[in-house]
């Protein structure tokens, strides 16, 4: 199985990254490569084997729903490219 | 002696004889930094004068007071992806060249709490994705042994900041070997411990169900020092265990005598250095000499740790890292046209190659038509792997294996390569994906003179054999004394 160009450009659209013409083929060769090596996974029959996400028993957590102390306003906003009225501020996200 | 280039358990003994004080050992730190910052560049941000202050407040302090805690005056240094309130916390990447965390992380809280005196923010590979820390967005480190040879990764400025004495210890945190191997790498004693062991709170997140925070230090007894200070319940961390605290030095000098001592094949197959193999194979006879028993001891499944590991931690990458889209804090493209082109430009922009390679890896896996073969799988693979351990830790305590396949490797000799790169954690990735602990200590030096590092292994929650084992060999044979030949390198 090998990676094409498309398949890269699609996948950046979805990361929200983008690259130039050069770049692409550079992936298209490095991600391949990487891609290539984990096909070896393939060779293992797993069909009976559950998946593991967390290696300990990891359940929710969880705590009285109290109010508690938390980041005010202006420490949340402190590291904000752009703020404004208390709010994140981004562009125009409808015309 | 240089007092900068004692354990934190001598200056210990030191301080509790009031033969130095806190700023005299602070002092010498600092010294040390200006003599040989500019030849290894393991800081990314030094508050040096802020560290000199803290410890006249100390000295005042432990002049009133009877008890000193152990670190308590004691200077290190966090690696730069652990949150530190007032100071930046970079991770290395322009993507947060500004980020001024508005918290700390539960381990910085923890050794405030000790007394501990931090000397800076120390320099990684960018987002802890890497192997030598060349992929910084910010310098190039040094390997303290040789100065065209890098210092491993991804904790790499922790590393060398311990091997060149311009810190006692410090932290760095270990995805698939970013403290281990390192650690090998500059001769240095590193651990990472059970996953749950340490809050990850304030930990920027790379693969969260892999990543985990360890010390860097001298020696094994300032490891459990420093151990004994940074676990413990946090309930900002919703993986994080509810154990009671141990003290890990109650043990540590117990012995090896009548344990069993694991040696895999799987570990010392091709691409091991011969020098490597020679080492670990002085290493058990030192075991034997010691009373310990050596069994063989076989794995069915750990060939595939390494893809298995690759997927799943771009996967939870490319999930981590999606929270970096110029909004909230942090880089944000300067033009650009709406919002999905900020996002874009500001992603693009920001990350630094590898980085966004694994973005790219962890999103095709979990793509639709591909989750099934990339990445599920590599989560049954795991299940495979961690039965593999489990199965070998039924016949022996812990399992002796090489850090990593060869020692430290030039600058710039793998940057071409990715998977070459990844390579070099192959014996440290398997430890991650089956969350147990592992300790890498020196072992000695190849014909260049470079360190070799040995890593013990063992079962979920077993720091304390590790400790012990370790301690055995490195009170045996250990390199605990031999320092990096800095002053000769000009």
């Amino acid at each position: 199985m090998s990676l094409t160009r498309e398949d890269v450009t699609y996948v950046a659209n979805l990361a929200r990254l983008e690259f130039s013409p050069d770049e692409v083929t550079a992936l298209v060769d490095k991600m391949g490569a990487v891609l290539d090596y984990a096909q070896t996974l393939s060779e293992l029959d797993t069909s009976a084997v559950k998946a593991t996400e967390h290696v300990l028993a990891v359940q929710n957590v969880f705590r009285e729903d109290v109010p508690k102390p938390c980041l005010t306003n202006e420490q949340a906003l402190a590291n904000a490219p752009e703020s404004e009225a208390g709010c994140f501020k981004v562009p125009r996200v409808m015309e | 002696m240089e007092l900068s280039q004692k354990t934190i358990h001598e200056i210990n003994d030191l301080l509790e004889k009031k033969e130095v004080t806190v700023t005299e050992v602070t002092q010498s730190v600092v010294d040390r930094i200006a003599a040989v910052e500019n030849k290894t560049a393991a800081y990314l941000n030094l508050q040096t004068e802020e560290a000199l202050r803290a410890a006249g407040v100390i000295d005042e302090k432990l002049g009133e007071q009877k008890k000193r805690t152990p670190l308590e005056g004691i200077p290190y240094a966090l690696k730069d992806n652990m949150c530190t309130q007032g100071i930046l916390t970079t991770c290395a990447s322009k993507m947060l060249y500004n980020f001024n965390p508005p918290y700390n992380a539960h381990v910085y809280d923890r050794l405030i709490e000790e007394g501990g005196i931090l000397l800076g923010k120390t320099n990684m590979d960018e987002f802890a994705m890497g192997s030598s820390t060349e992929n910084s967005a910010y310098k190039i480190t040094h390997n303290p042994w040789d100065l065209s040879k890098v210092p491993g990764g991804s904790s790499g400025g922790s590393a060398v900041a311990v091997a060149a004495d311009t810190a006692f210890y410090t932290l760095g945190s270990d995805t698939g070997g970013s403290i281990r191997q390192p650690a090998s790498f500059c001769g240095v004693v590193g651990m990472k411990p059970t996953y749950g062991l340490v809050s990850r709170y304030g930990l920027v997140a790379f693969a969260s169900s892999l990543d985990q925070i360890g010390p860097f230090t001298k020696d094994v007894e300032d490891c459990a020092l420093v151990l004994n200070a940074i676990i413990g319940h946090d309930p900002k961390d919703s993986t994080s265990l509810n154990l009671e605290k141990k003290d890990y030095t109650q043990t540590l000098k117990q012995g090896v005598k009548g344990m069993k001592i694991g040696v895999a094949q799987a570990f010392f197959g091709e691409g091991l250095q011969p020098e490597v193999r020679k080492s670990l194979e002085d290493a058990i006879a030192v075991y034997k000499a010691l009373g310990a028993e050596i069994v063989d001891v076989s794995f069915q499944y750990l060939d595939y740790a390494l893809s298995a590991y690759y997927m799943i931690s771009s996967a939870e990458a490319s999930s981590n890292l999606a929270r970096y889209d110029g909004i909230r804090y942090g880089y944000r493209a300067e033009e650009y046209d709406g919002l999905v082109d900020l996002y874009k430009k500001t992603r693009s922009q920001g990350f630094g190659e590898e980085v966004k390679r694994r973005i790219m890896l962890g999103t095709y896996a979990l793509s639709s038509g591909y989750y099934d073969a990339y990445y599920k799988k590599a989560m049954q693979v795991r299940t495979l792997i961690k039965d593999d351990f489990n199965q070998v830790f039924d016949g022996c305590d812990v399992l002796l294996t090489p850090t990593a396949p060869t020692t430290a490797f030039g600058i710039g000799e793998k940057t071409s390569n990715p998977l070459e790169m990844y390579l070099t954690d192959i014996y440290t990735v398997p430890v991650n994906i089956a969350g147990i602990p592992g300790i890498s200590i020196p072992c000695g030096l190849d014909n260049n003179g470079m360190p070799i590092g040995m890593q013990l292994l063992g079962p979920i929650l077993s720091e304390e054999t590790l400790l012990k084992v370790a301690w055995a060999f490195e009170n045996e044979k250990g390199l605990k004394n031999l320092k990096a030949p800095l002053e000769t390198e000009v």
